[in-house]
């Protein structure tokens, strides 16, 4: 098991070569915790934006400077218990709440965005998928209010195309909680089809609304389960309509 | 099963002693079947394992290749690793975790060289989808791929799943891995001086799989299902996770020797192979293991099959850092003892207090390598019959089109992961995968599969059609062939006409392989994998690479702008046809080209022109499948066929290229292959088809509605 030390490192000797990486050059921390697997993807596409990003493993904590969060698709702690709950409860995550607070923007992708909800950082939940199975394909999106800084580089009722790639993505919230997000305007897309119809049918998940993605209390804090940083990089040759959500970052 | 008599002579023999029970254990397990290769090993020098991108061949856990450099990010050298391997037997017993505990172990086996993995790709055997069983077994090896696969975040790109009733009873699960790596980072399983410690990292050792290796090495009961199952092991992709990037880390830093990852036969295995093949022995104490339950005795230790664990050789000054990387990432970490001189020796507590037991002291060469290999009859199988049947174009059409060899594969790819990585340039549902290695500004294309019914028609050329067929997958995506591995699939290699089908597989692919300059540099044989239901066909699964410049690829959906050509030579010949499977009737394989090496490279030049719009792969299902797959809501076709036998006959090495320049590509390939012009490309979503007179259309829904089977029956 992890032994502690005063200081609250964990008990390295001090001539090891990993001690708890001291990170000062961040602005964009991507918080990587065990199972954590588009950390990587996520720095890539956010250093292709020219933002300047960097993993951060979630024990030693957010560095100083940091200017932006991602909390990165993945299976923290292996989905066990329940996606993104144990996650929710580890100590980087009252960091992230706390620069959440100061205003610092964070995005929470796919198991990202099951942890922001588990961390109450937005309402409602992400739950298992209506089919019951792992999908990996490509939704429509559409952009519900582009008056926020995740869509600023959108229109409203734009539709764009993102991956998905998730168990349990079906966006679950109680009826009058759901009224008022929409009420505050805090839905940032909804599954749509190629044409914008917000249909059933267009709905890969059985999200409520077909909810893909929202705003938390502060309008720097978002959440979706599709991934952007998957429609990013023009040298795959497809879709890069994930672009304009990191460019929060830029 | 126990150790035999004459194995159990030869070990006496050997060691002046009868064997300890641990020691017996061992031998019993190493040398079996599924460990030593006894009976297949004489047939695999048959394979051309070099070339000059080859850099670590066969015998590691993966084959090293180099990659040709296209402009990429790095300056230095960039390699891929690839290994294969099955997980049959565990996956007919128990689905979900034994086709998982099949992709852990190959992603394992590429952390072993220094690799990181980067895609993975299954193919997979079935018996007939109608029954209920074949969904049963599919749907639980797909969701454990997936639950594995995806958690780890390495993508499953591509693949294969066929029905055949020849699986019936002992499905196969065939899971290759591609892993990168460059030459400062390369590591291999080759102990590299005595004194170095063993270090044992990941998941505590319980009393899992017990004689795994020698379960593989069975024909599967009856009663499999419920008696075999203690013998499969229960992945944890977590703790598999935490390993790829504590391996990440200790390669980062150098810390590593040599590694080996614990698979069959676990620490016995992983160690004795480590140090026998670098020249040495090993003194281990058993006791030292990081263990999961109480009271384990050295044999269990030794032999356990518990998942997620690698056993590395570390420098003494080092090892307090390797130490610290585990704990960072949660994982157990025991220093088991050291590479040495002389035997390879296992101790455990004696039973007075400070008393040491030894349980095991043989020579770690012998151990790993002196299994005696076995000399088996082989009776040649012979050439069917010319019987094909009448055929009704419509219905045929439909039931071919339809069946779920040739139907949508979308249910299955849909479940795997093929995005993670930001690296999938090309997704699963095309001929080949894509995958940018950015750091050589290279394209890497994936092609891996078996077609059984061309190798149970005609075992010897259906398997040289089996390399064909993965090679203009490639090409037909504009890439070079650069390596392949193999998994060889076979039953039981004692019967002669059984071993006599193998052992004309194994020479097929060889043969075809070594015309296509494509070395074969590692691979995997899995024997023994009859059932009630007889032996599954012989099944030679052949995961190829190659490289292009560059990411980009024309696809396998219709512009609707070009001219539709047809390129390469096809035959008269339906042995082996889906047709076949589907009407009845027998017939001889087709003919192979005899300039393959052409046919695949020019294919390759031609895909990659700009007046190139789409290019499609023909394979089971012949011309019919081929123009169906390329259908799209929005583009169509309309193509004239001489006969029947023209869209259905499977002759491999052929391609539906869309082009806007015909002309250019009838000079490519003057010379090389005929070059017939089927029709042109439509905008209406439609494909018309005029076969010798008679006409037939079916529009994309209806085609899409053909083709989603398996959706259709498995949501």
């Amino acid at each position: 098991m992890r032994t502690r030390n005063d200081d609250g490192f964990r008990g390295y000797d001090t001539n090891c070569r990993f001690p708890p990486q001291e990170v000062v050059a961040v602005t964009v921390a991507v918080v990587q915790f065990g199972g954590s697997n588009c950390d990587r993807d996520a720095v890539r596409a956010l250093s292709h934006l020219g933002v300047d990003a960097e993993r951060v493993w979630h024990e030693d904590g957010l560095p100083e400077d940091t200017e932006g969060i991602v909390v990165p698709g993945g299976f923290s702690y292996g989905d066990y218990l329940r996606a993104g709950a144990m996650a929710a409860h580890s100590p980087i995550m009252n960091a992230v709440r706390d620069a959440a607070a100061d205003g610092v923007p964070v995005l929470g992708v796919c198991n990202g965005a099951q942890i922001g909800c588990e961390a109450g950082l937005t309402p409602g939940a992400f739950t298992t998928n209506a089919s019951a199975r792992f999908q990996c394909e490509y939704v429509h999106l559409r952009i519900e209010n582009a008056d926020t800084p995740w869509t600023a580089a959108y229109d409203e009722g734009e539709i764009v195309s993102v991956p998905i790639a998730h168990g349990e993505g079906r966006f679950e919230i109680a009826n009058d909680r759901y009224d008022d997000l929409v009420a505050d305007d805090r839905v940032l897309f909804r599954y749509c089809d190629a044409d914008g119809n917000v249909t059933d049918d267009a709905n890969p998940n059985g999200s409520k609304g077909n909810v893909a993605g929202i705003l938390g209390q502060r309008e720097t804090v978002a959440v979706l389960m599709p991934h952007p940083e998957r429609a990013s990089l023009p040298d795959l040759n497809r879709s890069v309509d994930g672009r304009g959500i990191l460019q929060v970052f830029g | 099963m126990s150790l035999s008599d004459p194995d159990r002579e030869l070990v006496t023999a050997e060691l002046g002693r009868d064997p300890t029970p641990t020691e017996a254990a061992l031998f019993e397990n190493l040398w079996s079947e599924h460990c030593a290769y006894r009976s297949s090993r004489p047939l695999l020098s048959a394979f051309d394992s070099e070339s000059d991108q080859v850099v670590v061949g066969p015998g590691d856990d993966a084959a090293v290749v180099s990659v040709p450099d296209n402009g990429g990010t790095e300056d230095s050298e960039t390699y891929v690793t690839m290994g294969i391997e099955s997980h049959n037997h565990p996956s007919y017993v128990d689905p979900y975790d034994g086709a998982a505990t099949g992709v852990g172990g190959i992603v394992r086996d590429t952390l072993s060289m220094g690799a990181y993995p980067i895609a993975l790709a299954d193919s997979l055997y079935f018996g007939g989808f109608d029954r209920e069983h074949t969904r049963y077994l599919l749907d639980g090896v797909v969701e454990g791929i997936a639950d594995y696969g995806n958690a780890i975040g390495v993508p499953t790109v591509g693949g294969s799943v066929e029905f055949h009733d020849g699986y019936e009873g002992n499905p196969l699960v065939n899971v290759a891995c591609v892993g990168l790596v460059d030459g400062e980072r390369l590591v291999t399983a080759e102990a590299q001086a005595a004194g170095n410690k063993l270090v044992l990292v990941g998941n505590a050792t319980g009393r899992d799989g017990l004689g795994g290796a020698s379960f593989a090495s069975e024909d599967l009961a009856e009663d499999a299902e419920t008696e075999d199952r203690p013998a499969v092991q229960v992945g944890d992709p977590y703790s598999e996770k935490l390993l790829i990037e504590a391996n990440e880390d200790l390669i980062d830093a150098g810390l590593v020797q040599s590694a080996r990852d614990l698979g069959a036969a676990g620490l016995g295995g992983a160690s004795s192979e480590l140090v026998a093949k670098g020249g040495f022995g090993a003194r281990i104490e058993l006791d030292r293991v990081h263990q999961r339950e109480p009271n384990m005795n050295p044999l269990e230790i030794v032999l356990a099959e518990s998942q997620e664990r690698m056993v590395y050789e570390v420098r003494l000054e080092d090892v307090d850092d390797v130490a610290a990387v585990a704990e960072r990432y949660d994982l157990g970490c025991s220093v088991i003892g050291e590479v040495a001189e002389g035997n390879y020796v296992c101790t455990f507590e004696g039973s007075e207090p400070g008393e040491r037991e030894t349980v095991v002291d043989v020579p770690a060469e012998f151990l790993a390598d002196g299994a005696p290999m076995n000399d088996l009859v082989t009776v040649e199988p012979p050439e069917p019959e010319r019987n094909p049947p009448d055929v009704d174009v419509e219905a045929a059409f439909e039931a071919v089109v339809g069946s779920p060899n040739a139907a949508s594969k979308r249910w299955v790819y849909r479940q795997y992961d093929h995005e993670v990585g930001t690296r999938t340039a090309l997704r699963p549902g095309d001929d080949a995968a894509i995958v940018a290695l950015r750091e050589a500004g290279t394209g890497l294309a994936i092609s891996s599969g078996a077609v059984p019914a061309w190798t149970d028609c005609a075992p010897y050329d259906g398997a040289r059609a089996v390399a064909l067929e993965n090679a203009t997958n490639l090409a037909a995506k504009g890439a070079t062939p650069l390596a392949a591995v193999d998994c060889l699939n076979g039953g039981n290699p004692e019967t002669p006409d059984v071993y006599g089908g193998f052992s004309a597989v194994v020479d097929g692919l060889a043969d075809m392989c070594r015309e296509l300059s494509v070395p074969v540099v590692g691979g995997n044989v899995s024997l023994y994998n009859d059932s009630v239901a007889g032996p599954i066909p012989p099944t030679p699964t052949l995961a190829m690479i190659g490289t292009k410049a560059g990411y980009d690829a024309p696809t396998a959906e219709l512009d609707g702008d070009g001219a539709l050509l047809l390129v390469g030579a096809g035959s008269d010949a339906l042995g082996g046809s889906e047709l076949l499977s589907q009407a009845g009737g027998t017939d001889r394989f087709p003919t192979l080209p005899e300039n393959a090496p052409e046919v695949v490279a020019t294919l390759a030049d031609v895909a990659d022109a700009d007046a190139t719009l789409s290019v499609h792969d023909v394979s089971t299902g012949g011309l019919a499948v081929a123009l169906a797959e390329l259908l799209t809501a929005d583009a169509g076709a309309d193509v004239a066929v001489d006969d029947a036998v023209s869209l259905f006959e499977e002759t491999p090495g052929r391609a539906v290229v869309e082009t806007t320049d015909p002309e250019s590509v009838a000079e490519a390939f003057d010379d090389v292959a005929p070059v017939t012009r089927l029709g042109t490309a439509t905008d209406d979503g439609s494909l018309s088809l005029d076969v010798g007179g008679e006409e037939l259309t079916v529009d994309a829904d209806r085609v899409a509605a053909i083709r989603g089977v398996l959706d259709e029956a498995l949501d």
